[in-house]
């Protein structure tokens, strides 16, 4: 009779004492083999391979933004030296054109960033003029689609907004073959 | 207070921890959500540089890696201390760069081939002329979306 009742009262429950205990193992392996992934980057598209060179020279000059980006890590924009931190405005001035200058693009959608480095250029700094190239477009963005849709160019317009200000004004950044200086060894 | 007295030695002291494993899988199911296996050690220095525009990559088995940097002090040695490519977990060559591509598409449904990225972790002191080289050798293949890894600017706004 005793043993019988004991039995019973041993079934009610199974011992969960030691489930925190395991819980508690497979929270510190998880821990321990966890980086919380911070990958972020720019993306972007590259042209498809062709074995002919693209000719840039029968463009009109006024719609190609040249940037050049040396050995020493120097910048040259259409020509003259300029400062990293002025590229972004003068990037947004020479794709939208707002006095309608001579020398800038003749409309956003013919605007053309051509973009070319050494071969002995760091990658912090051409990581960082594109970053700047980038910037420009995304702001530019920024303003289109808050004139058109009231809101920024996020993930909440849909497909076709996005296509529909791309189209206006279109990510066009052509890389050149890079020269053969300061190629470290 | 007799009667309060009475009623504090009532109240048992203890905590209860029946809740306790809830609490503890709760958390062991947020870090399993979060976790990333490494599925190889960097053999290369690499210290991407810092960016303000930056898009997150999605889906992470769509993504591959490619290293550049200079070889770690232990393999100086024998790797020297030019930049480096490492594919997987070893040093590698340009040439190697289709077949490794290759043997991550396998791993990948075919109607997903499409928005397969080829994530760049380069290091900031790196020259252009290996990253450029790279570049050329994904176009060939016709790996088209590549991301340049990058962190948030820490000093920006």
């Amino acid at each position: 009779m005793l043993k019988k009742g004991k039995k019973s009262r041993m079934k009610n429950e199974v011992n969960a004492g030691s489930m925190a205990d395991i819980a508690f193992l497979l929270l510190i392996f998880f821990l321990v083999t966890t980086t919380i992934a911070e990958d972020k980057g720019i993306r972007i598209l590259l042209p498809p391979w062709s074995d002919e060179k693209p000719d840039i020279t029968q463009l009109n000059k006024r719609n190609v933004f040249s940037v050049l980006v040396n050995a020493q890590n120097q910048l040259l924009v259409r020509g003259e030296p300029t400062e990293v931190r002025n590229l972004r405005e003068r990037a947004k001035e020479f794709i939208i054109n707002p006095n309608h200058r001579e020398d800038l693009a003749e409309s956003p959608d013919g605007a053309i960033i051509s973009l070319k480095n050494d071969r002995g250029t760091s990658y912090a700094t051409y990581l960082k003029v594109y970053n700047e190239l980038k910037g420009a477009y995304d702001e530019l963005w920024d303003d289109l689609a808050m004139k058109k849709y009231g809101q920024p160019y996020d993930d909440e317009l849909t497909r076709a907004q996005k296509q529909a200000i791309q189209d206006e004004i279109p990510l066009v950044l052509s890389e050149a073959e890079p020269t053969a200086f300061g190629e470290e060894n | 207070m007799a009667m309060f007295k009475k009623k504090r030695g009532a109240a048992s002291p203890e905590v209860s921890t029946a809740s306790l494993p809830d609490i503890i899988f709760m958390l062991l199911f947020f870090f399993m959500m979060v976790t990333v296996m490494r599925d190889s050690s960097l053999k290369v220095d690499v210290k991407t540089p810092y960016a303000t525009q930056l898009t997150k990559l999605e889906e992470k088995s769509l993504v591959n890696y490619i290293y550049v940097g200079r070889p770690m002090e232990q393999y100086q040695s024998v790797y020297g201390t030019k930049p480096r490519i490492q594919l997987g977990d070893k040093f590698s060559k340009v040439e190697d760069i289709p077949l490794f591509l290759e043997k991550h598409k396998l791993k990948i449904p075919e109607k997903k081939h499409g928005r397969i990225t080829s994530s760049l972790r380069v290091d900031g002191k790196v020259t252009m002329g290996i990253v450029q080289d790279i570049k050329s050798e994904l176009r060939r293949y016709g790996q088209l979306i590549i991301n340049y890894s990058a962190k948030k600017d820490p000093d920006a706004k």
